[in-house]
């Protein structure tokens, strides 16, 4: 998809007479460029989707159509023609082996040590098995099933569970929510669903990456993960090796729900592809995710380490409905080159005693551009709520950018909300004393980036952060001297 | 093993070191004095390679080698060490992690074996006992929250660590309590031996009270204008810099 610029609304576009004289060919691969109600009871027919579902995806639509892309967020980009997106095609084929991938996401796995085996999946060649994640991936679902853990496709999960998709999706991001979300809501093709049954603590960390073959999501991906009460579980999304991708936009949307005394963690690690130096061809990464802790001390846990695409602009969020329920938010965003990152968070607070943590930590190198934005909310009757924010920015250069834009509103006066923020530049004088130690500049930087995002990596499962901390050095790689 | 020739050096047009000459021969501890913007400092991070400094002549040779061609890291590894005047903070970086990295760095470099965290835990230890440092020093970020003398304490661990064969500490004695003195001239005195040379950088004779030199230099106006034994320190304390400067002023009126 190439975005090109054109000033119709989409008001007006999708209105139009569809010019393509889109037939109803069920049969088909591929629906032609464009979107129209037509498109999306044929994505909903393909999937074989309960009436309600289709029902849903059309109540979007219809919202979206009234919808005004947002111009609020601190990034540019070209306008996007959404009249010229593909919005369902069967998983294409890929390269045929490595010799057809980009050398430089080559280069890159070297650098960061991705297993041989692992590459090809990861450039999407077309492989019969890969030995290992494939016979992992059973084994892990064997034991998960055991326990009634529910951990699967989104579209399996709509042929399977359908009342718990129906009773839980759209409840945490609501149809009308923003404009990509609503996108998302009527178009979404597939994605990951997971339910932890009541009392469960599930006892692995639950990754998409272990189902990378099983379905290719492309790039209108739909999360939806329940926590029933009492059970645990840790997710992680995304992985560190570049993830090279046909689509320019993703508008993913992921929804949490966090019942009595349950505690969901999400990870994510993104790397998709930044474009190149000039900022040419990548990734629009523009997200929705949000949690509800709906039950009395439930607890949802965000981190992320952002370091790829062109632009990112998400703002994984909690809303903190029961009582004593707890949000957090720790995140890494790095902006190099040309990319550009407007991230940030948003607490909710509703119920008593609720708190909320929210650590921000931006890099900004080359011409990037990063942007912390959040929110902090206490409604009149979260009573004694607590929220901490601490956002730091890193500059390593001097044609990078940092700025901080906190919203925060109070209606209750037992609240106590304390915000810190510093920007600082990654000092020569650090690196010479480093230099002065016998360690190269290359090793310098990546030791004080690293020690800048200790409190964040921290939070990450364990041989997450170790991935995470070779990607940030890969990513800002001749950002210094 | 350090020879320096008629080493001239400027910031933005500045002269700063107009011609010094030294040479330091291993096992030998020698004390650069001088009045405040004489250049001492200047010296100090030329030798260490600090970018910025503008050599306009002169050649500094470390065992044979051309100095000042090499990278500030490979003089490192090529065992120089200097302690910095004002130690910077790394916030977030592990002191033991930090120091480690610097140490695998610079076994690397000369094809030793690196050390793995045990065996380095075990190194950093036995080097702090007698130097009566805390170990609760190792799991503080690198000088982040430090109070002056602490940093300069965390200056001496690094180098009885990194057992360079050049150390050059820069004003390590200013700002220091009695007690902090004593930590940092006992570091100095328990790593002096034949192999080793230092380079002691200081406004004040008061640290070579407890670190003897073998001999001193006064550095004024870019230069060195007068050396002698330990008792040269004294002289000057009794009797001021302008001793020396002002017997400059009226050679060169001369």
């Amino acid at each position: 998809m190439k975005p090109k610029v054109q000033e119709q609304p989409v008001e007006k576009v999708t209105q139009e007479e569809y010019k393509y004289g889109f037939v109803t060919d069920f049969e088909a691969d591929e629906a032609p460029p464009g979107l129209n109600e037509d498109i999306i009871r044929f994505i909903s027919k393909k999937k074989k989707e309960p009436p309600f579902l289709l029902e849903w995806r059309l109540k979007c639509f219809r919202h979206w159509t009234k919808m005004v892309e947002p111009t609020w967020p601190n990034v540019h980009y070209p306008k996007i023609n959404y009249q010229d997106i593909i919005y369902y095609s069967a998983p294409k084929q890929g390269p045929k082996s490595l010799n057809e991938v980009d050398p430089e996401i080559l280069k890159m796995f070297d650098k960061l040590g991705v297993p041989l085996q692992e590459r090809e999946v990861l450039a999407g060649v077309a492989v019969d098995a890969v030995v290992d994640s494939v016979s992992v991936g059973t084994t892990f679902k064997a034991k998960l099933g055991e326990l009634g853990i529910i951990f699967c496709s989104f579209s399996e999960a709509v042929q399977e569970h359908p009342d718990l998709v129906e009773k839980y999706l759209g409840t945490v991001v609501p149809y009308n929510d923003n404009f990509f979300a609503a996108l998302n809501s009527a178009v979404f093709t597939d994605g990951s669903f997971c339910y932890i049954p009541k009392g469960v603590r599930c006892p692995m960390e639950l990754s998409t990456y272990f189902r990378i073959n099983a379905a290719k999501t492309g790039q209108f991906e739909r999360t939806l993960l329940i926590a029933d009460a009492g059970s645990y579980v840790s997710y992680l999304e995304g992985c560190t090796a570049p993830m090279r991708d046909e689509n320019q936009l993703h508008a993913a949307v992921v929804e949490l729900i966090a019942l009595d005394n349950a505690e969901i963690k999400y990870s994510t690690v993104q790397n998709w592809y930044p474009g190149d130096k000039d900022g040419k061809g990548g990734v629009y990464n523009f997200v929705t995710k949000r949690g509800a802790c709906r039950g009395v001390n439930s607890k949802i846990s965000w981190t992320q380490v952002e370091t790829g695409s062109a632009i990112t602009w998400k703002y994984p969020s909690c809303i903190l409905q029961g009582d004593n329920s707890v949000g957090e938010f720790y995140s890494v965003a790095v902006a190099n080159n040309m990319q550009q990152a407007d991230t940030g968070t948003k607490m909710i607070h509703v119920g008593k005693n609720t708190k909320s943590t929210i650590i921000s930590k931006g890099i900004s190198a080359g011409k990037g551009q990063n942007t912390y934005r959040g929110m902090v909310r206490i409604q009149p009757a979260a009573e004694n709520a607590r929220n901490y924010t601490q956002c730091d920015s890193l500059l390593m250069g001097d044609k990078c950018g940092a700025h901080t834009i906190p919203y925060i509103e109070v209606k209750n006066n037992s609240s106590k909300v304390g915000h810190e923020a510093s920007t600082s530049k990654i000092g020569e004088d650090q690196i010479y004393y480093c230099r002065q130690r016998g360690l190269s500049t290359e090793d310098a930087v990546s030791l004080i980036v690293n020690g800048f995002c200790k409190e964040v990596f921290r939070k990450l499962p364990m041989e997450f952060a170790v991935e995470a901390q070779k990607l940030l050095n890969v990513s800002l790689e001749g950002s210094v001297g | 093993m350090l020879v320096i020739k008629g080493l001239k050096a400027k910031v933005e047009d500045k002269v700063i070191l107009n011609g010094v000459d030294l040479t330091i021969n291993a096992g030998e501890v020698h004390a650069i004095m001088g009045p405040n913007g004489s250049g001492k400092s200047t010296l100090a991070h030329v030798l260490a390679g600090r970018e910025g400094y503008e050599i306009t002549g002169g050649e500094v040779l470390f065992e044979g080698k051309d100095l000042l061609a090499l990278s500030p890291e490979n003089r490192a590894r090529a065992g120089i060490f200097l302690a910095f005047q004002y130690p910077v903070e790394i916030p977030g970086v592990n002191n033991t992690y930090f120091l480690k990295a610097a140490l695998n760095s610079i076994l690397k470099s000369r094809g030793q074996e690196e050390l793995d965290a045990m065996d380095f835990l075990e190194l950093v230890k036995a080097k702090l006992k007698p130097l009566k440092m805390d170990e609760s020093m190792l799991q503080r970020a690198v000088n982040e929250g430090f109070s002056g003398g602490e940093k300069k304490k965390n200056e001496i661990l690094q180098m009885a660590v990194l057992e360079p064969k050049l150390a050059i500490l820069d004003e390590t004695d200013s700002g220091l309590d009695i007690d902090a003195l004593k930590v940092v001239a006992d570091g100095v005195n328990l790593l002096r031996n034949k192999d080793r040379a230092f380079l002691l950088v200081t406004h004040y004779q008061r640290l070579l009270d407890y670190i003897v030199p073998d001999k001193v230099h006064v550095l004024a106006g870019g230069r060195i204008v007068k050396t002698g034994g330990k008792e040269l320190a004294l002289e000057l304390e009794a009797k001021g810099y302008e001793w020396i400067t002002g017997n400059q002023k009226k050679e060169a009126k001369v």
